[in-house]
């Protein structure tokens, strides 16, 4: 068959390239060798094509067949998505070990949705309804909390002939369709490209917060549902943990976790936690509402090109169907070196540090296919769903300057810089305060200062105010000694260190402190406050700060965060009272 | 996958440059195959296609391009990857890079053949490491715990004493539950003959010689040969450990050598390179070696590693330290200064860390204060380490009392918990209550990193009243 099959001409690695393949689509999916290895096309050259392979390429020949599948590389979707556990092509690991054993070899092939599970369909449409692409026919329990929608694939209207309910397979008819041309059957299951972003009606401007229970980035750095945050950090300083945090503490109903790259036992420890964690919002284990893509840094490199692009698809099929999704990929240098290997196999001129010249506009693309945006639906519904995006940055020796750090900075809209420094001395989460920041602070003003915390961002100035004039001070520290700062600004450093210590750090391996409810933070951060009004009014009444040093109420504060949020209220009044008696009695003293 | 006996024999050299040369008029050589070369002198070589297109291959050669000719020069594809033979019986023996008996022996009879490259291991089939293992070295047991099943490397530099930890490691390294076996896996790149006798000179003292297995590609051995040496150690590893349920410790040394020669080839090839001349995908090939640490669920064996390398000029953000340090789960620093200042293990807490501490450590598996105790120690003796630098500038008078007593704590830390003999076995019990003496020395309000009733329990101050 001409056209359809070609031949190995040479292999290098994970490239190889195929002769007599005219006619072969850019990002076509190609069956490579006798046993059919997964690949696809990146580039053409008259008849030649090359073609990037998913698996392991040892022992291939010149000479093996080449197949075209006249596809681009696709995921499917429907439910079944969540509480599975994928490689960076879609192919669940759990079914992968079920074939082969504990080691994944090549040349495995297993369907991405099971095809003999049964799922319960409840009808919401009507027959007889006009319908077009992104209108929901019905729902599935999908898990304890997600809802799976069933939608009409986009490109597809006209009116509902027949719609089916009970129990069916994602391969069974549910739905018949009366288009244009002919009846369309559909069933729970739709294809769609990664490489391609799902289409929506509108973006919309980013305005809720996406919470994360986590004090420096809610407070400080908060980043919106639809938006883009990068974390880049060297080695130790906590990015994979941050990941973590922001999958299992964030308020997204769907979170797609993408292990880029990274660490086999990293997976093996969301694998185990996530079954057995509670989401804070929902009250179920958070595995109900995640689905894990793995492509570890031994597995094919090509495959790990592809994974962001089938988590990020992932994510957004369920936008579609409303929800707030959010993404931790889990490192993007990973990805992006993935992607220099390829180019530099491909002998394409290089650009900074041997990156390709086109990796700022794949970033780019990827991150700007995060949103907030109206799905498709009929005019007279509106739906509203969103896609996060956090990428972990790996800068090679923790140095910001490099490509992948800086043209990600250029398309994100919060910036969570982990520092070394924090990290040695155990200051986690080791977020520089004085280097990060967020796009969406004026976005979400209005937001954080609703009735309840009517000064939710003047108290986050004010303390951000404070960690920058202590840098200053420090700095006059290191050249004089502490000693012969005036006494406001000591207590000013004083104050520094409480809201550093007692209010940024936070243990994510304290079951209680892991979480911190954004009340617990506002009234957190008003306790510290509080006890700098006090100190300032001990200072003007000209008593000395030495009387700060041994303050039993500092202990309290230091403590304050291992409080759980539901409890925090009492405890506040509490602090607060306990605080005002201890500054009298010695002001009371020193008089 | 069918494996072409009728091996093929060619002559037709086109090309040898640097480690590798071109073979031309071939036909069904597959992608990293095996080859047999045969120099006019009749010297056998070894080699490995990396690149092969039709009629043409490149090929990888081991013990270096010397002695082959354009004419007379025999290559024979032999129609196999790469392998080993494994057998029960390799414990106690020493092989060179390459996997073949140095020590005289004789040949090993295998018991199988596996292929040298290590398939990824399925996430979903790993078992979370979490099993304390005691060194008996206060700066890892208390600060940076190892556990089974972790690869955890040593960041050392030229002239430090990294040979003696890791062989203090290997020595004194035991489950506290178990009498399980327990074997070293030995595999040296391109280190000196000195620096391999002292390892093996200390096994041989202490009687560790009988369960190790060693694979030695000295300073002096071809160093092509170095990117296989690994790939033999831990296939070894992995068929001892799920095969004879035995928990094995490989020692990586020194992967410094091992990047150098993966660099050579890179070069040879013309590829473009990354930061400092090494190749772009060094990332994902040191991943294929540190990632065949770990625990198989239902298998009983486990592989721990600890990768020895020194960074050049002492820097730890160059490419080879700075790779392994995104792959492996945290690392050992060694220090200069500690080590200038006659301070052994010369271990510097602040930048070295363990990833899979947390899961290790706590009642049951050690004590119950260790995570308490081991955070503020370290922020303990980090303030003080900032207050050593005040001083320098500003004289110890302009400290405040609390500042004071943070920079005695870091001398003391230095002195008594980081300095130990090379012969030293502490206990992690004796470790803690070092932890705590010192602790002592701190007003108890600073203590903010430990639970109040864990300070009730453990304090010495209460301890003594109890």
């Amino acid at each position: 068959m001409s056209g359809e099959e070609g031949v190995i001409e040479k292999i290098s690695g994970p490239l190889i390239i195929a002769d007599k393949m005219r006619g072969c689509e850019m990002y076509e999916v190609i069956k490579v060798g006798e046993e059919g290895l997964l690949g696809e096309t990146i580039r053409l050259d008259g008849a030649l094509a090359y073609v990037q392979v998913y698996e392991d390429t040892t022992g291939l020949k010149p000479g093996e067949p080449v197949v075209r599948t006249k596809a681009p590389l696709s995921v499917e979707l429907g439910p079944g998505i969540l509480k599975n556990f994928y490689d960076g092509i879609q192919r669940p690991l759990e079914d992968i070990k079920h074939k082969v054993g504990d080691y994944i070899t090549r040349g495995v092939r297993v369907d991405a949705l099971n095809r003999t599970t049964k799922w319960d369909f409840a009808p919401t449409a009507e027959e007889g309804k006009e319908v077009v692409g992104g209108d929901i026919l019905g729902e599935v329990p999908e898990t304890k909390v997600i809802k799976h929608k069933i939608l009409v694939p986009p490109g597809i209207s006209g009116k509902i002939l027949e719609l089916k309910a009970g129990e069916f397979t994602v391969n069974d008819c549910i739905a018949r369709i009366q288009t244009d041309g002919e009846d369309v059957e559909l069933t729970m299951m739709q294809k769609w490209p990664v490489r391609k972003g799902r289409s929506y009606k509108e973006k919309l401007d980013p305005e809720v917060p996406l919470l994360t229970g986590q004090r420096i980035n809610d407070t400080f750095f908060p980043i919106a549902k639809g938006g883009t945050g990068a974390i880049p950090g060297g080695f130790g300083t906590g990015k994979t943990v941050m990941q973590h945090q922001l999958a299992r503490w964030s308020d997204a109903q769907v979170i797609v976790y993408i292990g880029c790259g990274e660490r086999g036992n990293e997976m093996t420890e969301v694998l185990e936690d996530f079954p057995k964690l509670i989401d804070p919002y929902s009250g179920e284990k958070l595995m109900e509402r995640s689905t894990l893509i793995a492509n570890t840094s031994n597995m094919p490199v090509a495959a790990r090109e592809a994974s962001i692009y089938t988590g990020i698809t992932l994510a957004e099929y369920y936008r579609d169907m409303g929800y707030d999704t959010a993404i931790q990929a889990d490192s993007t240098s990973r990805w992006a070196e993935a992607l220099r290997e390829i180019s530099g196999r491909l002998e394409e001129m290089p650009g900074e540090e041997g990156y390709p010249a086109y990796l700022a506009t794949r970033l780019a693309n990827f991150y700007e296919r995060a949103g907030r945006v109206k799905t498709l639906c009929s005019d007279s519904e509106d739906r509203i769903g969103s896609v996060t995006v956090v990428g972990a940055v790996s800068p090679p020796g923790g140095d910001f300057s490099e490509p992948v750090t800086q043209n990600t900075l250029r398309v994100v809209g919060v910036f969570w810089a982990l520092d070394s420094t924090l990290a040695d001395r155990r200051h986690f989460p080791a977020i520089s305060w004085l280097r990060s920041y967020s796009l969406y602070l004026g976005n979400l003003r209005e937001w954080f200062n609703k009735p309840s915390s009517p000064d939710f961002t003047e108290q986050q100035e004010e303390m951000m105010a404070l960690l920058q004039k202590e840098a200053e001070l420090q700095e006059i520290v290191q050249l004089v000694g502490a000693d012969a700062l005036p006494a406001r600004e000591r207590g000013t450093l004083e104050v520094a260190r409480m809201i550093r210590e007692d209010f940024l750090q936070q243990n994510a391996y304290h079951d209680i402190d892991s979480f911190c409810s954004l009340e617990k933070q506002y009234l957190m951060a008003r306790i510290v406050l509080q006890w700098y009004n006090h100190a300032n009014e001990l200072v003007e009444q000209g008593i000395g700060v030495e009387n700060l040093e041994g303050m039993k109420i500092k202990g309290t504060i230091a403590r304050m965060k291992y409080v759980p949020s539901d409890e925090f209220k009492a405890k506040y009044e509490e602090i607060m009272r306990d605080m005002k008696d201890e500054f009298e009695a010695v002001k009371k003293r020193e008089e | 996958m069918a494996v072409d006996t009728s091996a093929r024999e060619y002559t037709t050299i086109r090309e040898a440059a640097g480690p590798l040369i071109v073979v031309e008029n071939i036909e069904g050589v597959s992608y990293g195959e095996v080859v047999k070369i045969v120099t006019p002198d009749g010297e056998e070589k070894n080699g490995q296609v990396l690149e092969v297109s039709s009629g043409l291959a490149v090929v990888q050669v081991f013990e270096g391009t010397s002695g082959i000719d354009t004419s007379k020069t025999r290559v024979r594809f032999t129609g196999d990857i790469m392998r080993i033979s494994v057998s029960q019986d390799m414990v106690g023996r020493f092989f060179d890079g390459l996997g073949r008996p140095r020590d005289g022996g004789p040949e090993i009879i295998p018991e199988d053949r596996l292929s040298v490259i290590g398939a990824a291991i399925n996430p979903t089939a790993r078992d979370y490491p979490r099993e304390f293992i005691q060194t008996g070295i206060s700066t890892i047991d208390g600060m940076n715990t190892l556990v089974r099943g972790q690869k955890l490397p040593i960041f050392s530099g030229a002239g430090m004493p990294h040979n003696a930890l890791a062989a203090q490691i290997a020595r004194q390294a035991k489950v506290l539950s178990s009498g399980e076996p327990f074997s070293v896996v030995f595999a040296a790149m391109g280190i000196t003959h000195e620096e391999a006798s002292f390892f093996i000179h200390d096994f041989e003292r202490t009687g560790a010689i009988e369960r190790i297995v060693a694979f030695l590609n000295l300073a002096d051995d071809p160093a092509i040969e170095r990117i296989i040496t690994p790939k033999m150690a831990l296939t070894t590893a992995e068929f001892l450990a799920y095969e004879y349920d035995m928990h094995i410790l490989v020692i990586l040394t020194d992967m410094t050598n091992y990047c150098e020669a993966l660099r050579e080839i890179s070069a040879a090839r013309e590829e473009v390179p990354s930061r400092r001349g090494y190749p772009g995908y060094m990332y994902t090939d040191l991943s294929t070696n540190y990632e065949r640490a770990g625990r198989i669920k239902g298998r009983n064996g486990t592989i721990t590693q600890i990768p020895i390398l020194s960074m050049p000029d002492d820097d730890i953000t160059h490419p080879i330290p700075d790779l392994t340090g995104y792959i492996t789960e945290g690392q050992f620093v060694l220090s200069r200064e500690l080590h200038r200042r006659g301070i052994y293990p010369p271990v510097d807490v602040l930048p070295s860390l363990s990833r899979l501490m947390n899961e290790g450590i706590g009642p049951e598996r050690t004590r119950e204060d260790h995570s308490g105790v081991s955070n503020q120690l370290y922020s303990g003796y980090a303030e003080g380490r900032d207050m050593r630098d005040l001083v320098a500038v500003v004289g110890e008078e302009a400290l405040t009392s609390r500042d004071k007593k943070f920079l005695e704590f870091s001398d003391e830390f230095e002195k008594r918990f980081v300095t130990q003999s090379r012969n030293e076995d502490r206990s992690i019990e004796e470790t803690l209550d070092l932890g705590w003496e010192l602790l002592a020395a701190l007003p108890e309000g600073e203590l903010k990193r430990i639970d109040e009733h864990i300070i009730k329990k453990y304090h010495p101050q209460y301890r003594a009243k109890a």
